[in-house]
């Protein structure tokens, strides 16, 4: 099984519609342990990454990933800009001029991008950051692909790692980042950036999914009447 | 909320056309969002860039002038510049010396300027050097953190580096100026009340009318303590103790900043550095410079913050250097 170019935009839209849907409880958890900005930040990106994929197209899996990074970076701001700018850059690099990514090309690009968040933020697992939530999952994907299951459920493995990470944020506290400047008082909150990475697996998974799956990119990514017909398989 | 806005979302560029208007010596680009001196960086000048999130007012475009910044970065409030409109600052600042890049230690603008320093090194060959300022005695030091917070040091250091960069010292003299300056230098903050972010539309934190924030840095997060309101004496010794404390201010001349949040008037900060002053001269520590007002704000919070500096005759003599700008004006 390999994973085409459309396939990864439309792991972008999902990402976009997630962040869109969510916005309001990215920014109450940002407000209780940061500067109540994550959630119109990563909203204002994800908006200008699908708008630049609607205004052009690329032809190779780097060109796309250089992109989305570029224009995070220079859309979001904040610390989630060079994060998630960096993580795509990186996951371009990684994976070269081709037009699909097999399980291996897709599991490296990840780890790369991973490796770009780690040398840009200079966290660790368990500081209550993103990483809480990324580094579980890139390890659910291989771990998964490993025991020999495919794309489909390796993604949905990795969202639920990011998701179970996730959660795993609220009773630390933070040493990383802003939240870190409240000391203990960062406990019992869960952390807005691990809950954002979450939502990118969980988009991640969904683009994975199947044809059927596939078929509702246009209805998740675009706000409106849900009515994609159901796919004949 | 009550503001004097037109709408949230368009704050900083309409206050940057504000800008425009009122300091024709400056040049404004509203497209990246930068100040600018009125004249480019002569040939040879070192170019001091700076810059972060808005709200801080006048950090950093008020620091632009002769003897301060040559070009300051606005962010959208309490959020980081992007690297490109750093490094179009970079490149457009220059002028052959190099750059000296002033950041103040928060996790977003150390990532933003650090992108933007390895991209203009990268496309455009201008030398870059960084210096970090974190000042904050309320955040405690280790690794297993992001660090002290830049703050109320951020304005000495732009305007004493400033002075160096204008009588024509080389970037690797600059940058150790500004590196010594956020070495002697210690802040303490606190706050009243929160302050609004015009997007948010209502207070960061709720303080009731009894308590108050201890440790609070300049973008309305919360600080590391409340305690309940007290008088300004008490204030002012939950203030200078930790920051002497941290740092030995005694048998040198040290400036001192009784710096304003934004939201609590002179007459108060006044009242405040005769208590911090009389403090000061318990503890022994000489007093040669001081400031009181509003340098480094956070949108319209009440309170204030305290932040002394250990100088010594050379930088005492930059700190007196002139300058003008249109936040800090004198000697000109």
């Amino acid at each position: 099984m390999t994973v085409q170019i459309d396939q990864l935009v439309d792991w972008l839209r999902r990402f976009r519609a997630l962040v869109v849907q969510n916005q309001a409880l990215l920014t109450e958890l940002d407000s209780a342990i940061g500067d109540a900005d994550h959630g119109s930040n990563m909203a204002r990106g994800m908006n200008a990454v699908v708008e630049k994929l609607h205004g052009e197209s690329s032809e190779t899996v780097d060109a796309l990933f250089k992109g989305v990074g570029m224009t995070l970076v220079s859309s979001v701001g904040g610390a989630s800009g060079p994060l998630y700018g960096t993580f795509f850059l990186r996951f371009g690099t990684s994976t070269g001029a081709v037009t699909a990514l097999d399980a291996g090309g897709l599991s490296a690009a990840l780890r790369a991008g991973l490796g770009g968040v780690v040398t840009r933020g200079k966290a660790e697992a368990g500081d209550k950051t993103m990483l809480d939530a990324m580094i579980p999952a890139v390890d659910a994907l291989d771990s998964a692909l490993a025991a020999g299951r495919d794309l489909a459920a390796a993604s949905a493995e990795a969202a639920a790692a990011a998701a179970a990470g996730r959660d795993a944020t609220e009773p630390l506290v933070a040493r990383k980042g802003r939240a870190s400047y409240l000391g203990d008082r960062s406990a019992g909150h869960v952390d807005p950036g691990a809950t954002s990475t979450a939502l990118l697996f969980e988009a991640l998974a969904a683009a994975l999914a199947g044809p059927a799956a596939a078929a509702e990119s246009d209805s998740a990514a675009e706000p409106g009447p849900a009515s994609a017909p159901d796919p004949t398989p | 909320m009550k503001k004097l806005i037109n709408a949230p979302d368009a704050v900083l560029a309409d206050s940057l056309k504000g800008v425009a208007a009122a300091h024709p010596e400056l040049t404004v680009d509203h497209a990246n969002r930068i100040v600018y001196r009125g004249t480019p960086t002569r040939a040879g000048k070192v170019a001091l860039v700076s810059g972060g999130g808005s709200g801080h007012e006048p950090l950093h475009g008020g620091y632009v002038g002769i003897g301060m910044l040559d070009a300051a970065i606005a962010g959208e409030i309490f959020t980081s510049p992007t690297p490109d409109q750093i490094q179009e600052a970079t490149r457009v600042a220059d002028s052959g010396a190099g750059v000296l890049h002033i950041v103040k230690n928060y996790t977003g603008d150390v990532m933003n300027f650090e992108m933007a320093a390895e991209l203009a090194d990268a496309e455009t060959g201008v030398t870059v050097a960084t210096v970090v300022v974190d000042d904050d005695v309320a955040v405690e030091d280790s690794t297993y953190t992001a660090g002290r917070r830049g703050v109320g040091l951020t304005v000495l250091l732009e305007k004493i580096a400033g002075a160096a960069a204008e009588e024509g010292q080389d970037l690797a003299a600059v940058e150790a100026v500004a590196k010594r300056v956020n070495a002697s230098g210690r802040s303490m903050g606190m706050a009243l009340t929160s302050g609004t972010v015009p997007a948010a539309g209502r207070p960061t934190f709720d303080l009731p009318e009894d308590s108050m924030e201890i440790g609070v840095g300049i973008h309305g997060e919360p600080g590391r303590h409340r305690v309940p309101l007290a008088p300004a004496a008490s204030i002012a010794r939950q203030l200078v103790e930790p920051v002497l404390a941290d740092l030995d201010f005694t048998g040198a001349p040290v400036i001192a900043m009784l710096n304003g949040m934004g939201g609590s008037p002179l007459i108060e900060l006044y009242l405040m550095y005769g208590e911090v002053a009389a403090l000061l001269e318990t503890a022994g520590v000489t007093v040669a410079r001081t400031l009181v007002g509003d340098y480094i704000t956070s949108l319209d919070m009440a309170g204030c913050s305290l932040t002394l500096l250990r100088a010594d005759d050379e930088l005492l003599r930059l700190w007196d250097a002139p300058v003008n700008t249109p936040g800090l004006r004198w000697g000109v």
